[in-house]
């Protein structure tokens, strides 16, 4: 049930770019009203950023931290044209993007690291595969690899399920596990890691990735940074340590340095109480050493 | 004299609400149309997504493929408008009998108690949102679908193109029901003079007099099918691939300007591709639209006995 919802509600971010699109969405350019704080942005990080919007309005009556999904190049988009007041990304913004913002708003971006996120690989739970090393995901998602008998003792075709082009988890898979390959054509794109859940957890013959905290009904493998190399589960200490190969940093993005109610949730969100709601909704606090080492 | 004022200012008001919709739609184009331009007339856009690259097979191994997002981003729209093409297709062949038989019904045979309810709940139909559909296409026809005919993928054009035509049903049964109605009494009256049966009148006088009016039907659906976004979003499979097999995945031109415009680096060549895509799309469902009433117009005037 928890999972259907949550896959509803990536649709509902998914329609809400149909309105974008259409222009419909008059109502979110309402915006940074003197104590209302606005986040937009990366669907991964939707769960995340709600969870500690709640907990902070909780804590801090007459704030209103309204968070929208729509993907991390949307929520970049609203920062740039100042329809926003942070960005949620689950990449780093490009150099590109970054040039027009200070040319839009004459402001530097400012980057801040809010948590890790491992990218967990799933399958259907009746697929016997334990684990995959990154070259053999690459010969998967980029289509050389197309029967599961290749890779297991699994007499089913491969059906390979992935994110839309305008999702940071799809830039990140590209960039890391294909060498910024193509995906292979027959790649099925769906709009929301929820969506990918979902796919995978309903077709036999299906592969999917996502990030760790949605998997629910799907089986999660382990991945092995190469042949040679032991396979490790997505777990809190692996990724911490960093062995397990594909995590990534999500990342808040402003333009210039923030202030005000932004300054003040954002410290909060980097102070314990916020990194410890990481963990509640199955992400990973930043790593003490990584953010002392940033100050 | 203040009458006549009055009169005046409200035609005028009147007017000028008629002409807010006509501006809305020159603005629509124009704006949509502009921002297409570059893909013919920019020296720089037309390098990474010229006319040649959007319409012509490319070398490599896919020579049709959509991959905006690369190293050596590659946009071949045709890929796309085959998608739309064949959830289309799907949809009207489905969508058409269903429609048109039960606007036969609903016209020549069925009791008036029966049409009251055939009637507002076909056109209840209508009034679902796409997401709905969709969302149940997702997750429960994609299923359906997969173990009834044992498809290879289970989000597929079938499934999007089935659940396509659940949504344009309506479309295609309220005019088609107009247009069976329409048909002059006299034409019934004679017909059964002569001895045919309710079927023979229904199926060889009324069917064929009210043909212009059905095939307007049919076309006015087919342009609701072409712009449909949410369904074929999530039922679809989005999978840019351009075969003649009818269970696979496909991306449509909608769900890719939906999906991606929002990610969009504005002022890119995927930018400009993905509003000349938009602007296709526009061009052609207004066409197909303008062509179905075109076809209406027609058919009222002959029945109506006015040359």
């Amino acid at each position: 049930m928890k999972n259907k919802t949550s896959a509803l509600r990536s649709y509902l971010a998914a329609a809400r770019i149909g309105a974008v699109v259409f222009g419909l969405s008059s109502f979110s350019g309402a915006y940074a009203a003197g104590n209302t704080v606005t986040v937009k942005g990366s669907d991964t990080m939707v769960i995340l950023g709600q969870r500690w919007a709640e907990d902070y309005m909780k804590k801090f009556k007459g704030i209103v931290i309204q968070v929208t999904g729509g993907g991390s190049g949307t929520g970049i988009a609203a920062l740039t044209n100042g329809l926003t007041d942070i960005a949620q990304s689950s990449r780093p913004m490009k150099e590109k993007e970054k040039s027009v913002i200070l040319e839009k708003r004459k402001k530097h971006v400012e980057e801040i690291p809010v948590a890790v996120d491992g990218i967990a690989v799933y399958v259907h739970q009746s697929n016997p595969i334990e684990k995959l090393d990154i070259s053999q995901l690459k010969a998967v998602y980029t289509g050389r690899v197309k029967k599961w008998s290749a890779l297991a003792d699994f007499k089913e075709p491969l059906i390979i399920y992935g994110r839309e082009n305008n999702s940071g988890t799809y830039a990140y898979f590209k960039e890391h596990v294909l060498g910024n390959e193509d995906f292979a054509p027959e790649a099925l794109s769906l709009p929301g890691t929820a969506a990918v859940i979902n796919a995978v957890s309903k077709d036999k013959k299906a592969i999917g990735y996502g990030g760790i905290a949605y998997a629910h009904g799907v089986k999660v493998i382990k991945v092995a940074s190469d042949a040679k190399s032991q396979a490790y589960a997505p777990s809190l200490e692996n990724v911490m340590s960093g062995k397990y190969p594909i995590s990534r940093s999500l990342f808040f993005y402003t333009a210039g340095k923030s202030d005000g109610e932004v300054k003040k949730f954002i410290a909060w969100i980097l102070g314990k109480e916020g990194q410890k709601v990481c963990g509640e909704v199955g992400y990973y606090p930043l790593p003490v050493l990584r953010s002392k080492a940033r100050k | 004299m203040r009458r006549k004022g009055f009169e005046n200012a409200v035609e005028l008001v009147i007017l000028a609400s008629a002409m807010t919709a006509i501006a809305g739609l020159f603005l629509i184009f124009i704006f949509i149309g502009k921002e297409a331009l570059p893909v013919f007339f920019s020296p720089e856009i037309r390098d990474e997504a010229g006319l040649s690259k959007l319409f012509l097979a490319q070398a490599g191994p896919h020579p049709f493929s959509w991959q905006p997002v690369s190293l050596v981003p590659k946009y071949s729209v045709l890929t796309l408008f085959a998608g739309t093409l064949k959830a289309t297709l799907v949809a009207i062949i489905f969508a058409a009998p269903l429609a048109l038989g039960a606007a036969l019904f609903t016209a020549e045979f069925a009791p008036d108690w029966l049409k009251e309810i055939i009637k507002p709940v076909i056109e209840i139909l209508a009034g679902i949102p796409s997401i709905v559909l969709g969302f149940f296409a997702l997750m429960v026809m994609a299923t359906f679908v997969q173990d009834a005919f044992g498809t290879l993928y289970r989000l597929n054009a079938l499934v999007a193109g089935i659940a396509l035509g659940i949504a344009v049903i309506p479309v295609i049964y309220t005019v088609a029901e107009d247009a069976l109605s329409g048909v002059p009494y006299s034409y019934k009256e004679a017909s059964i003079a002569l001895g045919a049966t309710r079927w023979q009148t229904a199926s060889r006088i009324v069917f064929p007099a009210a043909l212009p009016g059905i095939l307007a039907a049919c076309i006015l659906g087919f342009g609701r099918c072409i712009g449909e976004t949410m369904i074929v979003l999530m039922a679809s499979g989005n999978a840019p691939l351009m075969t003649w097999i009818l269970d696979s995945p496909i991306r449509t031109v909608s769900a890719t300007v939906a999906a991606e415009l929002g990610e969009v680096v504005v002022g890119s060549g995927h930018y400009h591709v993905l509003f000349f895509l938009g602007t296709l799309l526009f061009v052609f469902t207004f066409a197909i639209n303008l062509f179905a009433h075109w076809f209406v117009k027609r058919l009222q005037k002959k029945i109506l006995g006015i040359t």
